[in-house]
């Protein structure tokens, strides 16, 4: 494969990796946005093993592996084991209207590509021009668990901004060294099984996952 | 390079202690497996600084591990407070477990979580890699979520759930920061892991991209900033602080956010060195300070004693932050003595608020009194402990809140009445507190126990006489850790 070509594919999928992360910030049903997480973290796996084989890093293909092992089958297993055990499936609530939301999302992007132009410049590499991308997502999943009220929803958010951190070490370096990524996604499986014990003591508690009402905890005047 | 003899069983004896106690469960003699695990690190911990004493810094490991006079003073600290810790969770929890606020499962839970803590913090502090340190400190965030919502009350749960989701987006834009650092150290030590290495990071930090680790430092800064609890990213802390049970109180304010700050102080060394200005110091000069005076306002209205003390460490955090970002050698040194001070007078006032809460059966100010007739240990043990982190002569907070005043006057004379009133503020908001808690009639639904003494006395003792008289042997080794941060 050419550069040319690989730098193209990174590119048209990188787009496809923003295009995901607006959808979810679109989307109000709890089935929908996990399946977009996977699409997300597939879209990862898929260029993560490209640019491994366009720049012969071999540890980058056991990544794509991992990627594609947590992100695509594992976490989105476990969500959807969650919110049938939990029986969740009325729209999400948000806290600021979707058409807003979009807005600000475009100015995260604008942001990014501000942000990261002078490290672009510095940067000899074939994926150099994600990186906006990648920090715009990084941003979007963080205005994600800003504007949500579901503890659900902020949890996907997390992840897809982790998924943003992800795209960007791929796409910056050629991926980080394997033992950082090793331990990174050892600790992400940690936090998954965490977050589905919170669920559980959540809805015990307050017999919702609207974290609206966890309130209690604030100043006194 | 063989693995160092002693730092092997420092990393190890908390591992296995976790898995030990995770098999054991809620038996008699748990709580003794912890404190005897405790012990051992710690005498590791003593034994790997005699070794950087007599060899000065040395790498372990292959490149894995790098100790040198700065984490090996933290490691020791880390290690010291958790057996003490450990000593106080004993009779604590003991209470807790005969009033039902915690089950079988809870305590078996408690007690593997705390050493593996305990372990996340160690490898935070010794692990040479920048990358296996942000690993490492999200284990530290994890391994502690649950144990702060342990008692599954409503408000232990929204803390732990608020904890957890502040403290993993904030140290998520860490790992973006340490993508940016790794960007940057690729291009000139070459791809793998090596080029993560604080050694290899250092040596080289003239060459490294001054606009790349400029940006990688607000990430860096924004990251670990938010888990020392620097304003205004601080919104987790009171919380987590205040509902957890008491135990963890003490290590989250007296342990965790000094291994924070100490990821922060590398970074901060690394970039200034790369950049040759004062960029990153002036951020967390800023940072630093105003985490000082928020949290000293925010002190005037607590009710919550807990809550109190949480905005206190807060306050003190901003003090060595400011100091570090301020430089050279009589703030750095003041910092580092104020961390170690800080983290011994915080841990035994929450020994004895501990203690304090358990026999009012509530953790509610107003309602806590007489706690000099009620039990002389605790009402004495927190009259002293307010004392010492008030900042008191003679207790070394006042040693080393004197450094750092010194060295703003001197280089950074605008920011010293701001620092003043802070201190001042603080001083105030504290003592009229605890006046009321003290003295007095003891109130009828006041419970007698049997408090846990050595911790609490072994700690303010060390807080006095590190005031009175500076022994030679931590002169120097602070002044060696001053020289690493040059």
């Amino acid at each position: 494969m050419s550069l040319e070509l690989a730098a193209k594919i990174n590119s048209f999928l990188a787009a496809l990796v923003l295009l995901t992360a607006f959808a979810m910030l679109a989307q109000r049903r709890m089935k929908g946005l996990i399946h977009l997480f996977a699409w997300q973290g597939l879209l990862l796996s898929v260029n993560t093993a490209i640019v491994g084989f366009v720049a012969s890093r071999h540890h980058l293909y056991i990544s794509s592996m991992l990627t594609l092992a947590l992100k695509v089958v594992l976490l989105p297993y476990i969500l959807h084991v969650l919110i049938r055990r939990l029986r969740i499936h009325r729209e999400i609530e948000v806290v600021v209207n979707i058409p807003m939301t979009m807005m600000i999302g475009i100015g995260l992007v604008v942001f990014s590509y501000q942000l990261t132009a002078p490290i672009i410049e510095l940067s000899t590499m074939v994926t150099r021009s994600t990186l906006a991308v990648a920090l715009a997502t990084v941003l979007i999943g963080l205005l994600m668990m800003i504007t949500r009220r579901h503890a659900v929803t902020q949890v996907i958010g997390f992840l897809a901004l982790e998924n943003g951190l992800f795209f960007a070490a791929t796409s910056a370096t050629y991926g980080m060294p394997l033992v950082v990524e090793l331990g990174v996604a050892l600790d992400i499986l940690i936090a998954a099984f965490i977050f589905g014990i919170f669920f559980f003591h959540i809805h015990a508690t307050f017999e919702s996952l609207d974290v609206e009402q966890m309130a209690h905890l604030k100043e006194h005047d | 390079m063989p693995v160092a003899p002693l730092l092997l069983p420092l990393l190890l004896v908390p591992l296995c202690a976790a898995a030990l106690l995770g098999l054991v469960g809620d038996r008699r003699f748990a709580p003794r497996i912890n404190i005897l695990g405790s012990a051992a690190t710690f005498a590791a911990s003593l034994g790997l600084a005699f070794q950087v004493h007599a060899r000065g810094a040395f790498m372990a490991g292959g490149t894995f591990f790098f100790v040198d006079a700065l984490n090996s003073y933290l490691a020791v600290l880390t290690a010291f407070v958790s057996t003490t810790t450990a000593i106080f969770s004993r009779r604590y929890m003991r209470r807790e477990r005969e009033h039902g606020r915690v089950g079988h499962v809870g305590m078996r839970f408690y007690h593997a979580m705390f050493q593996l803590f305990i372990f996340a913090m160690l490898l935070c502090l010794l692990t040479n890699n920048v990358g296996i340190l942000w690993i490492a400190m999200e284990l530290a965030t994890l391994s502690t979520v649950l144990l702060v919502s342990l008692y599954r009350t409503p408000k232990a749960i929204e803390a732990a759930w608020k904890y957890f989701i502040l403290c993993g987006v904030g140290i998520a834009q860490a790992l973006f920061g340490t993508v940016l650092l790794y960007f940057a150290a690729e291009r000139v030590l070459g791809e793998g892991g090596d080029a993560l290495l604080w050694t290899n990071l250092s040596r080289v930090s003239g060459q490294l991209e001054p606009t790349v680790l400029s940006l990688a430092f607000v990430f860096l800064m924004v990251g670990y900033g938010t888990k020392v609890g620097l304003v205004p990213l601080h919104n987790w802390l009171p919380d987590a602080h205040s509902e957890g049970p008491t135990p963890i109180s003490a290590v989250l304010s007296g342990l965790l956010l000094n291994v924070a700050l100490y990821a922060l102080v590398r970074c901060k060394a690394l970039v200034d060195a790369a950049t040759g200005t004062r960029h990153a110091g002036n951020i967390m000069m800023g940072f630093g300070m105003l985490s000082i005076l928020v949290a000293a306002f925010s002190l005037l209205r607590q009710k919550d004693i807990k809550r109190m003390f949480s905005y206190s460490s807060i306050e003190h955090m901003g003090i060595a932050t400011f100091a570090f970002g301020l430089g050279g050698p009589i703030a750095t040194f003041g910092a580092l003595l104020h961390l170690l001070m800080h983290s011994l007078a915080k841990s035994s006032i929450f020994f004895t608020v501990g203690h304090a809460s358990q026999m009012h059966g509530t953790q509610e100010m107003a309602r806590i009194r007489g706690l000099f007739k009620g039990n002389p240990l605790v009402g004495w043990g927190f009259m002293f402990g307010v004392m010492a982190i008030v900042g008191l002569p003679p207790f070394g907070v006042f040693t080393s809140e004197f450094l750092i005043l010194t060295a703003t006057i001197k280089d950074a004379p605008a920011a010293a009445p701001l620092l003043l009133l802070g201190l001042t503020v603080a001083f105030a908001a504290l003592f009229r507190r605890v006046q009321p808690m003290v003295s007095g009639d003891a109130p009828p639904w006041q419970q007698s126990l049997t408090a846990a003494h050595l911790p609490v006395i072994l700690h303010l003792v060390l807080v006095l006489a590190v005031g009175l008289y500076l022994p030679p042997f931590l002169n120097d080794w602070f002044q060696t850790a001053v020289g690493l941060l040059k």
